[in-house]
């Protein structure tokens, strides 16, 4: 239970972490470390060097602006959670992080770390990809921008390059007439859900035209449903046939689907209502 | 291959300590051993169990997620840096002395920590907030019920001692 030897890199600024990891090919990037330190100290992963960003200046930014919330690599869980124009400007992002582990964990872990981490038990990459949001990376190649339905490309695994640092993530604004609403199904309050559901709806003149449900611990990857046309009812039959919830050592397949229709409904629901209140 | 050692210097309870670790000496190790400050107790070493919670700059963390070196320059309180010079108990350690908040006492140093820092942000709870507070912690003694009432107590102390 104690991680294997690496050689410890905290450089002090942006420019100086990009060339530390295009030069070592076999590099980790460490941010909060709340899921990276857990794998090295139970040996599932054994980088040669760790690349300590948390000296780097200007990444602990949270933004809001007209358009969203762009959190930077730096912000912890709870910086963005306890930042009040953030929830104003998208609902979503603190219903979410309530539920991302414990506030002890919250208080180190970075929710762009949580992102590219890409663990689809995990809340904010769902809420990224439900949301159509994006991360900003760098590497000593350049910088570009990844839409978030090309960031996850399967368990714990996302698109970016090995020598990329994700600096930024882009939580889009909630619009006129969009609600949203979050739920999940844990053992104990703060462990990783067995389901979880993130809801986003856009009514006009009262009636759904629009809406789209995320779901985390179902499949490999974060996943989002597109439910647009269908009542609740119709939406759970769609939601279950698209994901087909498998069991594993926490939920059989039946008590996972169960959870999908129980929250499935509930999130629709709340989503319609927040929607609905906003609009009225 | 030798390991690199490197020099850190860590702030804790107030004291300066020198030290000189391997990059990969986890925070909580570092305390116990390079400090001696065996206040601190490691229980699951992978985040789950909270029993090895410190305030860090003011707010809880778990140091066996966090390594020394990452630690540098940092405020670190440990559960010895809870009562003041006089030894005279903090608000949490008396509620948990008042109503029997442990038994064995192993998880205790976490709970201790991270109720302190709840406490400061949420001053007076309610019964679920106080669950709450705790839900990150572990305990297999007490069934949590008398950690709970301890949460409520050190509200009640906090306010008679002000």
């Amino acid at each position: 239970m104690k991680p294997a030897p690496f050689a410890y890199l905290r450089p002090g600024s942006l420019s100086e972490a990009l060339a530390a990891l295009s030069e070592a090919p076999d590099a980790k990037v460490l941010a909060g470390g709340q899921s990276l330190v857990p794998l090295l100290s139970m040996r599932l992963a054994a980088p040669a060097a760790l690349v300590d960003i948390n000296a780097v200046p200007d990444l602990d930014h949270v933004v809001v602006t007209d358009d969203g919330v762009r959190v930077g690599a730096l912000a912890r869980h709870a910086d963005v959670l306890a930042h009040q124009a953030a929830a104003q400007a998208q609902p979503l992002l603190a219903m979410a992080l309530s539920h991302v582990a414990h506030a002890t964990i919250r208080n180190r872990g970075t929710t762009v770390g949580s992102i590219v981490h890409a663990d689809a038990a995990a809340e904010m990459p769902v809420v990224l990809a439900l949301l159509g949001g994006s991360v900003e990376v760098a590497s000593v190649r350049g910088n570009r921008t990844i839409a978030a339905a090309d960031l996850f490309a399967g368990p714990l695994e996302s698109t970016l390059a090995h020598d990329e640092i994700a600096t930024e993530a882009f939580f889009p604004a909630l619009r006129p007439g969009e609600g949203v609403g979050f739920a999940e199904i844990a053992r104990r309050n703060g462990d990783y859900a067995l389901v979880g559901v993130a809801g986003l709806v856009r009514v006009e003149g009262g009636d759904v035209v629009e809406a789209r449900l995320g779901y985390l611990s179902v499949n490999d990857v974060p996943t989002v449903v597109d439910v647009s046309g269908r009542s609740p009812e119709e939406a759970v039959e769609h939601v279950l046939t698209a994901l087909e919830p498998a069991g594993d050592i926490h939920a059989t397949a039946a008590y996972r689907s169960q959870l999908v229709r129980v929250l499935t409904r509930r999130v629709f629901q709340a989503a319609t209502e927040h929607a609905r209140g906003r609009t009225s | 291959m030798t390991e690199e050692i490197h020099d850190v210097r860590l702030q804790v309870n107030g004291a300066s300590h020198s030290v000189q670790v391997p990059a990969r000496r986890l925070l909580s190790d570092a305390l116990r051993h390079d400090c001696g400050l065996t206040g601190t107790h490691v229980g699951c070493e992978h985040g789950v169990c909270g029993s090895c919670t410190v305030l860090l700059d003011g707010r809880p963390v778990r140091s066996c997620l966090m390594f020394a070196v990452s630690a540098q320059d940092a405020d670190i309180t440990t559960v010895e840096g809870l009562a003041d010079e006089d030894d005279v108990l903090s608000p949490v350690q008396q509620a948990f002395s008042d109503c029997h908040g442990l038994q064995c006492g192993f998880c205790t140093p976490g709970f201790l920590t991270t109720i302190t820092a709840g406490l400061r942000d949420n001053p007076d709870p309610t019964e679920d907030e106080a669950r709450d507070m705790i839900a990150g912690n572990l305990c297999r003694c007490t069934g949590y019920q008398n950690i709970v009432s301890s949460v409520l107590r050190a509200a009640e102390i906090t306010r008679e001692r002000a």
